[in-house]
């Protein structure tokens, strides 16, 4: 399982929970899934244009990432609009598609993206994601304080002095860098499950935000790990048991606590 | 002396309505500040123009030294891992980037300020299952944790009980006695006039301001509501309250007194 | 160019296919956006992949798979009140997504058809089952006739909940059957476009056509005549395209949406 040529693997995954548990704990916070769902759609094509043109899949994925940025800003400045923002969403997809079945690699290439292939990692894909896995918890953790009061209340933190409006930007920047991360690694479709399944579960646990930072964090590397090591040894894909393992792990989490609020309180007793 | 808050012809049109016009007033340093208006009058709207998140389509305002705010409504999730402490604690530098850590000196000046509203027993509570007074005093906490010199409050009385409300105002008066100029807006003035100085009345999109002892007598309410209005002195406090409908002219020495 | 287009069994199945999921797609698609369930058919459409998926492993027709997961989709979804950023049904649905993900594995795997998933999640309207034309558009039918009947009880209780409560409506009973719809529907756009892209067919010419009338009757005939147009136009320019690029056909789906896309741009720009 850590034999040399996987073990590429299991550093990208790493680095790939790490950004996905720093973004995550503040998609949750926000309630930004819709752009947890929708940046790594947009990625997608970014992906798939790489395999057309044969650069390393980062560069495309980072590009694609950060104009779908670009999208939801502008989505985001008229009322958003359903239809059109779904449309959008689709179409990138499609063009996706596109991109792959010109290059030839159509039949493999869809599976790897849009499930995850974490073992075709190679050598070559560590730096970049060493870069973006250090890159986004040390700027979410600088961010923390902004990012959080406009989580609350946007008019406190404009109050404050803070630009919600730059705060807002930057989140969703380093959200499209920790999706482009993962990508390859989940796939564009259970993305979303990495980064919400553990934070939600840690959100719903502890009532610090620190803390639930942290735990947050602890989670996403726990489901990587878990999956991969799950699909390591059955042979079956690590999309399946990081979907699965982040529905359980949430669901885990509300049972939990509803359980605790059902006893009676022992101050009460 | 300079003006904590200065406000003179200010006219703000929202969704094509022309909400506020011509308001003016001036709040000088400690001074404690009523904002008075039914339901709509737009209150609401002035602070948020105070506070520049509406622009005001003449007239000006000007500020002196840092703002605190204490918003009408806020809704927050009941999963959010924020407790109490943290939201006051975000009031001191919450709009900082860079690594915090945790401080013995900011852990005391949170808790103080907990204590100071009353809330030290729900410091660990999570903000989203605070009862609405509750929360209402958190948010009071976080606004005056960073020592504003102007306080602006929205309807902070509207949750709370009598109990409640007269602990918030004995505060916010302890607050305005330390030089913080308090603007807190209301839609029933009596658990303000204990403390407060002056008062902005809202109607029809325009102001009145004065001294609380020129404009909280008979002949002026009536005539601001357009509806009868007594005076009544109970055990040396003042209390407002409606009258029979009509406005009675020339109604001068209403203040009846109840042993 | 075109030599070979109307006399190619695989052309005219494809036309089939595409032209009974526009109609179907197209009237249940005003409805979807009037009662603001565009969201349900997102989620129905990432569930029913594992039909799909399922279908392939099993060797069975995809429509089956595709319906069967879609109808248990709606099952969940009229269990519960659905909201659009619901953190709890996303993850839900990464789960039925990782389901996808295996059965797809296996299909792969097992069966040695490597292009599974492309086919279950892009469409591949050219690769259909021969049979599957036919089937699809007595479905389509079918759809459109229960459509039919239920239509002004599903119109007031879009409209104003309260008010068919009062007439007597079944709300209940006129939701379900609509999701039942919208799982059909989707199944058929699935078919053509492909899981993840069925949305395209369900939401796009609707919305344009409602951008256009808001008189639901014109909307829904409006919509699926957009909707052919974009189906059917994409066949077309994807059985022109072996020309662009000698030797390899761009994927049908993609002209498909591409044309959904520009025509809801054009209908907006017109009433803007
Ligand atoms: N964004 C807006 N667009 C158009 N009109 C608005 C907007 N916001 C408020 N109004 C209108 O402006 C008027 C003043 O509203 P405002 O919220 O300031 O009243 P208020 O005095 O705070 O009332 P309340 O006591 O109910 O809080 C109301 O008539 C309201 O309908
Ligand atoms: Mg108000």
């Amino acid at each position: 399982m850590f034999v040399p040529y996987l073990l590429d693997g299991w550093i990208v995954a790493t680095l790939v929970a790490l950004a996905s548990g720093f973004a995550g704990f503040f998609v949750v916070l926000r309630r930004e899934s819709f752009a947890a769902h929708a940046l790594p759609m947009a990625a997608f094509p970014g992906a798939a244009a790489a395999v057309l043109f044969g650069v390393a899949q980062i560069y495309g994925l980072v590009a694609a990432a950060l104009l779908g940025v670009g999208l939801l800003l502008w989505l985001k400045r008229g009322q958003r609009n359903d239809a059109a923002t779904a449309l959008a969403l689709v179409a990138l997809l499609a063009l996706g598609a596109l991109f792959l079945s010109l290059s030839g690699r159509y039949a493999d290439a869809v599976y790897a993206l849009l499930f995850g292939q974490v073992f075709a990692v190679g050598p070559g894909d560590i730096a970049p994601a060493v870069a973006l896995g250090v890159l986004v918890p040390l700027a979410v953790l600088a961010g923390f304080r902004p990012l959080l009061l406009s989580a609350l209340a946007p008019e406190l933190a404009s109050v404050r002095g803070a630009n919600c409006g730059w705060v807002d930007a930057l989140f969703l920047l380093l959200l499209a860098l920790a999706a482009a991360l993962a990508l390859p690694v989940t796939g564009a479709l259970l993305v979303f499950s990495l980064m919400t399944g553990p934070a939600g579960a840690a959100c719903v646990l502890l009532r610090s935000p620190k803390a639930a930072l942290a735990l947050s964090v602890g989670l996403a590397l726990a489901l990587i790990w878990s999956a991969l090591a799950l699909s390591y040894a059955t042979g079956w894909p690590a999309g399946f048991f990081t979907g699965a393992l982040a529905a359980v792990l949430y669901l885990a989490a509300r049972m939990w606590r509803r359980a605790r609020r059902a006893r009676p309180s022992p101050g009460w007793a | 002396m300079s003006m904590a808050l200065e406000v003179s012809g200010l006219t703000v049109r929202l969704g094509g309505r022309e909400v506020l016009r011509d308001v003016g007033f001036a709040l000088a340093p400690g001074a404690f500040c009523g904002l008075i208006g039914a339901n709509g009058s737009g209150k609401t709207t002035l602070l948020r123009t105070i506070l520049g998140f509406e622009t005001a389509a003449a007239g000006r305002v000007t500020r002196d030294g840092a703002v605190g705010y204490v918003p009408q409504k806020l809704e927050l999730a009941p999963d959010m891992p924020v407790r109490a402490r943290d939201l006051v604690a975000l009031g001191l530098d919450g709009q900082r980037f860079g690594f915090s850590f945790p401080s013995a000196r900011r852990r005391r000046v949170v808790a103080e300020m907990l204590e100071a509203v009353d809330l030290l027993g729900f410091a660990d509570q999570r903000v989203g299952e605070l009862s609405g007074g509750q929360l209402q005093r958190v948010l009071i906490a976080h606004a005056l944790v960073s020592k504003p010199k102007l306080l602006l409050l929205d309807e902070p009385l509207a949750n709370l009980d009598l109990r409640a409300a007269a602990e918030i105002v004995a505060l916010l008066k302890r607050v305005a006695g330390q030089g913080v100029s308090v603007l807190i807006s209301a839609h029933d003035m009596n658990p303000l006039l204990g403390a407060m100085h002056q008062l902005v009345y809202l109607a029809n999109g325009r102001a009145a301001s004065g001294r609380t002892e020129q404009v909280v007598r008979t002949e002026v309410l009536s005539e601001l509501y357009g509806y009868h209005i007594d005076v009544i002195r109970v055990h040396g406090r003042i209390l407002v309250v409606a009258g029979d409908g009509h406005v009675h002219a020339h109604d001068h020495e209403h203040v009846a007194t109840i042993p | 160019m075109f030599e070979g287009f109307w006399t190619s069994q695989v052309v005219w199945n494809a036309l089939l296919i595409g032209g009974a999921a526009a109609v179907l797609s197209g009237c249940i698609g005003v409805f979807t956006v009037l009662r603001g369930q565009s969201f349900a058919g997102h989620a129905l459409a990432d569930v029913s992949s594992a039909g799909g998926a399922l279908s392939l492993l099993l060797g069975i027709n995809p429509m089956l798979g595709f319906f069967g997961l879609g109808l248990l989709g709606a099952l969940g979804l009229s269990g519960r009140r659905q909201g659009d950023g619901d953190l709890a049904a996303g993850i839900l649905l990464g789960a039925g997504l990782g389901l996808t993900a295996l059965l797809l594995h296996f299909a792969i795997s097992l069966r040695n058809s490597t292009g599974a998933a492309a086919v279950v999640m892009f469409g591949s309207l050219f690769s259909a089952p021969p049979g599957a034309g036919a089937l699809a558009l007595g479905s389509a039918l079918a759809g459109v006739v229960l459509l039919g009947v239920i239509h002004r009880p599903l119109l007031l209780s879009s409209l104003d909940a309260g008010l068919a409560a009062v007439r007597g409506v079944n709300i209940r009973l006129v939701a379900g059957v609509f999701l039942v719809l919208l799982a059909l529907a989707v199944t058929l756009s699935a078919m053509a476009v492909g899981a993840i892209l069925s949305t395209a067919l369900l939401i796009g010419p609707a919305a344009a056509a409602l951008r256009l009338t808001r008189r639901p009757g014109l909307a829904c005939a409006l919509a699926a005549g957009l909707g052919v147009f974009c189906a059917w136009g994409g066949v077309a320019l994807a059985y022109a395209s072996y020309g662009f690029t000698p030797g390899r056909v761009w994927p049908v789906s993609f002209f498909i949406v591409a044309l959904v896309f520009c025509t809801y741009a054009a209908a907006s720009l017109r009433r803007a």
